[in-house]
């Protein structure tokens, strides 16, 4: 590893360290008075949701393809989990460990959905592929509505309450740095190269249905994760929560965020899910609004709010130095993510 | 959604196999004529743009509600209550026409992945558009027609579900001749293969894209009337499920073909009324999604399609 890239590493350790104190500052310093819990709530709802939609971007952004079925991935997820946790409830193990063990299960169940998906539906493409992780995101749906294990179509409810704000930070800063190691590996090059043209590609030795099964499954690992967040989060969910729609909520933030950026994803999914919340008597509006926004990024700026554009701290602070900031701070437009 | 309306009866369920059989079919065809009016209208913008309109079945939602707002005012006026399909199909073919202008043709040169966006932003803009005008409950829709009841073999058929078979296969058969025998139709036919060649024939592209979302629209309403007549109720989300299993419809019949499309229709929803009776209550919408992901990965193009391969 190079210095500089030693460096960066640092930097940015630091940067999460810091926030992660102003965070901890700000929820026990008690100045938010009777609202702290309800803000960490909203923090809460917002970290799963930056699981989901950075995963969800390696597939639409990186990899060019479209699922609409995350919210199954996310299901499987939340189901295995919370199964395993109550399993292991009675042991007295340590919470931390209960939540991890309920991250990795959940991961891996979607996981494994995933790679079973993945290899039949990945021989499509495009719209193709849309509308089967639908048929798929659907049967998985009505699976958990029949299973005694799940409920039964029932709410399955009395999930022990293990994600609390501080460890789901940790755990998404964790998920979103595997992701980008990923992205930024020969592993994301190869996927993006598959995006832009998976003729050249396939004709330059790239196995090309092995990376789009391999980014799908960790992609579906990642949902995972976010589904047994939520699931320890909520305690108590039912089948038809994790519906076409929420999986369409994901894929529009994606696409606001920036397709191509998981700046932008991250961004995008901390804004979007966290505005509602906060303006609660327009929760109804939200959707629609959404909708609107989603078609005015289409027409004007197809690759998103954000592009293709990544926040580094490292840049940002050589900038500072150099002052060049105070010039340049508003440039995050970036660049258009071309087709 | 289709799922929670029993359509069998406490007293019917004594009847004997045959009668339950005929019955199921009957049923079924209903419901597949259903599916295969929608699908016709998947199949035709499909056809003609490449691009899964997703806000298709929230066009036969518009359809229903007007159903819902229109069928009293008939009546009050002496009017037979089917008339108000007329007032349907304007309105969702303003409706398709209007998303088709405002949405879809400013992104129609960017890539099939931006239309596909567009159409989902415009579903999820009209589902929530309802939600916000005629709120989350659902409405119950006055009866349209008031047949009679035969009796065949023991099992009670309603004549309304011969009305949709048949209302079905004349739309079916209309349709074909149109886009067989007249210009409009050759023109629709001809700008899906070539839209520069079309356009130096002295076709308008826009205008025949747009008038294939208006008929597509007006099919809607259409299904609309055939779905309140036999499910009296609407929901503002009641088409992005039908319209998910309508367009599986199309695709199992192969997209883009007119007889494809009811072929399509009609299988889909025997098979899940056959599956909702005899095998699994439970588990009728999943064989519907299975029996999709088996028809693409082994014959993508559809029963009815040809094969075509790809150009590098």
């Amino acid at each position: 590893m190079s210095k500089d890239k030693r460096i960066s590493y640092l930097i940015n350790l630091a940067g999460i360290c810091v926030m992660f104190v102003l965070f901890v500052l700000l929820f026990e310093s008690g100045a938010l008075g009777s609202r702290t819990s309800y803000i960490k709530g909203i923090c809460t709802t917002a970290c799963y949701t930056i699981v989901m939609v950075t995963s969800l971007n390696l597939l639409t952004g990186f990899m060019g393809e479209f699922s609409l079925g995350h919210a199954g991935f996310m299901s499987v997820g939340a189901y295995a989990s919370s199964i395993v946790t109550g399993f292991l409830g009675n042991y007295g193990l340590p919470p931390v460990l209960l939540f991890i063990i309920a991250l990795l299960v959940g991961g891996l169940a979607a996981a494994v959905t995933g790679v079973a998906v993945g290899i039949p539906a990945l021989r499509l493409r495009g719209d193709y592929l849309c509308i089967v992780t639908v048929a798929f995101a659907e049967i998985i749906r009505v699976a958990f509505c029949n299973f005694e294990i799940t409920g039964g179509g029932m709410t399955l409810s009395g999930i022990a309450k293990l994600s609390n704000f501080y460890w789901c930070f940790w755990a998404t800063v964790i998920c979103v740095t595997l992701m980008y190691m990923y992205v930024r590996s020969r592993y994301g090059r190869t996927v993006v190269a598959i995006r832009e043209d998976y003729i050249a590609a396939a004709a330059s030795g790239i196995n090309v249905t092995y990376y789009k099964v391999l980014t799908f499954t960790i992609s579906a690992f990642f949902a995972g994760i976010g589904g047994a967040m939520y699931a320890h989060f909520m305690t108590a969910m039912i089948p038809t929560n994790f519906n076409f729609m929420y999986s369409a909520e994901f894929l529009t933030e994606v696409i606001i965020g920036g397709t191509g950026s998981l700046t932008g994803s991250i961004i995008g999914a901390a804004f979007l899910s966290a505005l509602p919340e906060l303006m609660r008597q327009f929760s109804t509006y939200r959707m629609l609004a959404y909708s609107v926004v989603l078609v005015i990024v289409m027409i004007f700026k197809p690759g998103g709010i954000f592009g293709t554009y990544e926040f580094s701290l490292t840049r940002a602070l050589r900038k500072l130095k150099n002052g060049e900031l105070s010039a340049k701070k508003k440039s995050t437009g970036g660049n258009v993510h071309e087709e | 959604m289709l799922s929670e309306e029993n359509t069998l009866g406490d007293e019917e369920r004594t009847v004997t196999d045959v009668s339950l059989f005929i019955q199921s079919l009957i049923n079924g065809l209903n419901q597949g004529a259903i599916y295969a009016l929608i699908a016709l209208g998947y199949t035709m913008v499909y056809g003609i743009i490449r691009m899964i309109n997703f806000a298709h079945g929230d066009f036969i939602m518009v359809g229903a509600y007007t159903l819902f707002y229109t069928i009293p005012l008939m009546v009050s006026y002496g009017m037979p209550a089917w008339l108000a399909v007329l007032a349907a199909i304007v309105v969702c073919v303003a409706v398709g026409v209007i998303v088709e202008v405002v949405a879809y043709r400013p992104v129609r040169g960017a890539g099939s992945m931006s239309a596909l966006i567009t159409a989902l932003a415009m579903s999820l803009f009209l589902e929530n558009l309802a939600m916000v005008l005629f709120g989350a409950n659902p409405k119950s829709v006055q009866a349209v027609f008031n047949l009679p009841m035969v009796e065949i073999f023991g099992a009670k058929l309603q004549c309304k579900y011969l009305l949709t078979i048949g209302i079905g296969l004349v739309i079916m058969v209309g349709l074909q001749l149109f886009v067989k025998k007249t210009k409009l139709g050759k023109a629709m036919r001809a700008v899906p293969q070539d839209k520069q060649a079309s356009t130096l024939m002295g076709i308008d592209v826009n205008r025949i894209i747009t008038t294939t979302f208006a008929i597509g629209s007006g099919l809607a309403a259409v299904a609309a009337l055939m779905y309140c007549s036999t499910y009296p109720r609407c929901t503002t989300d009641m088409g992005s499920m039908m319209g998910l299993k309508a367009f599986i419809a199309a695709v199992l019949g192969g997209i883009g073909i007119i007889p494809g499309a009811m072929l399509g229709g009609i299988l889909v929803g025997v098979i899940e009324i056959f599956v909702k009776v005899y095998i699994a209550p439970g588990w009728y919408e999943a064989i519907t999604y299975g029996l999709l992901i088996v028809v693409l990965l082994v014959k993508p193009s559809g029963i009815l399609g040809r094969n075509t391969g790809e150009k590098v």
